[in-house]
């Protein structure tokens, strides 16, 4: 196993002590075991405080607006922008990671001149609620993690679990684990091949719509409405969010079960075809609701209707901001109770020449 | 004050006793470490260390809490007249195995709520008994802001583990004399001293650190406010509410309207400093705009603010936040970074 850590600290300070980039936005240990903190290096000396591990699990692309906003010259806000190239960032970036800055990219969000990508082929990262499960809800006060295998300490607990037993749902259905972007690659590309990637999308989509319906409410019944998973994702970055609106409100803001379910379908649908299944959301639930099955959901849906993915190709347009004139349209021609059931869209008849 | 002594198989039977006019609540185990749920007669609390992951407040300042109910109906002539909501009537409950960090929070809550009804009504209704801990979790930080492993506050009885596998119950309000064990025995008086003792050993190791109150009340608030730490602190936070959410000593709420076919409620329900709604006037202007002055609420609210109005810190140090923060920040370190703040003369 490549020692990646070092080798983003020791292109961090490289890039840092050259002056190529203002900020190197990357990971710094947790308070606890098992958990890790965004964090911006911005000196060569701060470059050792930089990590990597696999509780890396917030997705940094997430912060990336703001570390650029926060390293250009100070202005007011009616100043014009500088003349000249504004300072750039670097940002460590696995697959999901760097196709979520693809989308940052196609949406205006950050330039891709601004960036120096150093992209990390990933491994899968850990869960660590799979990992408090294994051992019973016990505590945990030190993991050593190895390249196949964890070691977990605690009052009274010795454990070793198989790494991949542990890695999050959506990092063992990646297809996608080599970044897509990056102007370094810091380990040899990982490909991985045959994975179910919506086996647990398709074990919902067989039940009947009442057992569904069950199914999401009990899902979502321990949520608190605390929106970690929303901040945490990079592509919820509406100034106001729906939630948040008050003139009109559109959502009410406490835990009756319509308004709680109202904001994750509405959420979901506001990530389609943008998602890239990166499991922030996921991971930053304290409550582990399982919410990335509806975007995962999603992601099957515009493969199948539109044949894209998300974050793929810079100059691809969005399939949902985009139109072409062999979009399906199934749920409108074909009138009340058609249109594309969960198989996708039904074979289209040969038009008469 | 009365020490009884209670075999432990007679737990669940006290237990089910006061369940017959009364609703128990208390941690059980969980694949993932204790959590507050309802106990059915027969069991008993999860002894695992460290508080559960739900914050106690929601028996307390439950989300949603209705506060006044009307009529929106056009024919009716006291429409838009605020009435009490029916009170759920009789609805006792009885909190077990609560640690002494989540009984000290409603006490410290119970200071803003002091003229409040709906919360005082519900103290009124609830039994707490406490659960000591014999070993804290990597994230107890209880007395450091002024709490204790074996501490009563806010109790009406508190177990202690004894030997032979017998449980101590200390009776520690008339309300907990009126719920104690009727199979606890008097205890020793050797009992009595060697938990003496014990909360003696615990009281010395809490003055091995030092209190951060005073130093923290000393400070400038001003330059305190205007620390340039706080950036840095705000750096990776989401402003999500998960910290404010599960803390037990967040108490801040909003109020809204909600009607539906005729009939509205008036309800209060948790909101959170993090959020940027929370701050915002009806101009649309925001004092707490940007990220990092909603986290510095947070902390000089917790270390500043209500000390300066109440005298604790409105913390007990149970770490939860420290655990469910998706992007590691420990409150801890923050005290820390505002006591050297305050140490360097500020
Ligand atoms: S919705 Fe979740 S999985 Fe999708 S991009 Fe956002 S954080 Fe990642
Ligand atoms: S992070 Fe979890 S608890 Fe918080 S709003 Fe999202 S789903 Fe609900
Ligand atoms: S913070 Fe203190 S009182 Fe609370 S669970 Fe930990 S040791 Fe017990
Ligand atoms: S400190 Fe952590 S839990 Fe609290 S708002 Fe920030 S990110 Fe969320
Ligand atoms: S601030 Fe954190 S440690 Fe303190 S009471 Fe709240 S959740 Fe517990």
């Amino acid at each position: 196993m490549p020692d990646l850590a070092g080798q983003i600290r020791a292109a961090a300070r490289e890039l840092l002590a050259a002056g190529e980039v203002a900020a190197v936005l990357g990971f710094a240990p947790g308070p606890l075991p098992m958990t890790t903190r965004p964090f911006a290096a911005r000196t060569p000396a701060e470059a050792d405080r930089l990590t990597w591990n696999g509780f890396c699990v917030m997705n940094p692309a997430n912060l990336l607006p703001e570390i650029l906003a926060a390293v250009e010259p100070p202005r007011g806000p009616k100043d014009p922008p500088p003349e000249g190239p504004l300072p750039k960032v670097a940002v460590v970036a696995t697959g999901c990671w760097s196709r979520n800055i693809v989308v940052q990219i196609q949406e205006g969000r950050v330039r891709r001149e601004r960036l120096v990508i150093l992209g990390i082929p990933s491994r899968g990262m850990i869960d660590r609620r799979k990992v408090l499960r294994r051992v019973g809800g016990r505590e945990i006060r030190r993991v050593e993690e190895g390249a196949h295998e964890l070691r977990v300490e605690g009052p009274g607990l010795h454990e070793t679990i198989p790494r991949w037993e542990v890695v999050r749902d959506n990092c063992r259905t990646c297809v996608h684990p080599t970044p897509v972007v990056y102007d370094r690659l810091l380990a040899e590309p990982v490909e991985r091949t045959g994975v179910d990637r919506y086996a647990q999308v398709a074990e919902i989509e067989a039940m009947t719509p009442e057992d569904r319906w069950a199914w999401f409410r009990r899902e979502i019944a321990p949520c608190l409405r605390c929106y970690a998973c929303r901040n945490v994702c990079p592509l919820c970055y509406c100034p106001t969010c729906f939630v948040d609106d008050s003139r009109p409100q559109w959502v009410g803001k406490s835990l009756d079960p319509a308004d709680t379910a109202l904001f994750h379908l509405l959420r979901a649908y506001h990530c389609a075809g943008r998602c890239t299944d990166c499991g922030a959301c996921e991971s930053a639930c304290p409550m582990g609701i399982r919410l990335r099955l509806l975007t995962k959901k999603l992601e099957k849906d515009v493969l199948e209707l539109f044949g894209t993915e998300a974050g793929l190709d810079p100059g691809a347009p969005l399939p949902l901001a985009a139109f072409r004139p062999d979009d399906p349209d199934e749920f409108l021609t074909a009138g009340p109770g058609g249109g594309a059931g969960p198989e996708g869209p039904p074979p289209r008849e040969e038009e008469p020449a | 004050m009365k020490l009884l002594r209670l075999p432990r198989q007679a737990l669940a039977d006290w237990l089910a006793a006061l369940g017959r006019d009364a609703e128990v609540f208390g941690p059980k185990a969980t694949a993932e470490g204790p959590a507050l749920a309802s106990l059915a007669p027969g069991e008993t609390p999860d002894e695992a260390p460290g508080p559960p992951k739900a914050p106690l407040k929601t028996f307390f300042f439950p989300q949603p809490e209705t506060l006044a109910v009307f009529s929106t109906r056009r024919d009716d002539p006291e429409a838009h007249v605020l009435r009490p909501p029916r009170l759920e009537a009789g609805r006792r409950v009885v909190l077990a195995g609560v640690r002494p960090c989540d009984a000290r929070s409603v006490v410290l809550n119970a200071l803003p709520f002091a003229g409040d009804p709906y919360f005082q009504a519900r103290c009124g209704a609830t039994v707490l008994i406490g659960a000591a801990c014999a070993e804290t979790c990597g994230t107890c930080f209880c007395r450091w802001t002024g709490g204790d492993p074996l501490g009563t506050e806010g109790l009406d009885l508190l177990l202690h583990p004894a030997d032979g596998g017998d449980l101590l119950v200390e009776v520690l309000t008339a309300k907990g004399e009126g719920a104690a064990p009727e199979a606890g025995r008097p205890a020793a008086a050797a009992d009595a001293e060697g938990l003496a003792a014990r909360r003696e050993a615990s009281r010395r190791a809490a003055g091995r650190a030092p209190d951060p109150r005073p130093p923290l009340a000393a400070v400038d608030l001003l330059a305190l406010h205007g620390a340039p730490f706080w950036g840095r602190v705000a750096e990776p936070c989401l402003n999500c509410g998960a910290c404010t959410f599960l803390c037990p000593t967040c108490y801040c709420f909003d109020i809204q309207d909600e009607t539906l076919r005729g009939r509205g409620r008036r309800i209060r329900y948790w909101d959170s400093c993090m959020f940027p709604l929370f701050t915002r006037h009806a101009s649309g202007h925001n004092p707490r705009g940007a990220k990092f002055q909603r986290v510095r609420n947070r902390f000089l609210h917790k270390f500043r603010y209500f000390p300066d109005r109440y005298g604790p810190f409105s913390c007990v140090g149970c770490g939860r936040c420290i655990r469910e923060c998706p992007v590691g920040i420990d409150v801890r370190e923050v005290l820390r970074e505002m006591l050297a703040f305050a140490g360097r003369g500020a």
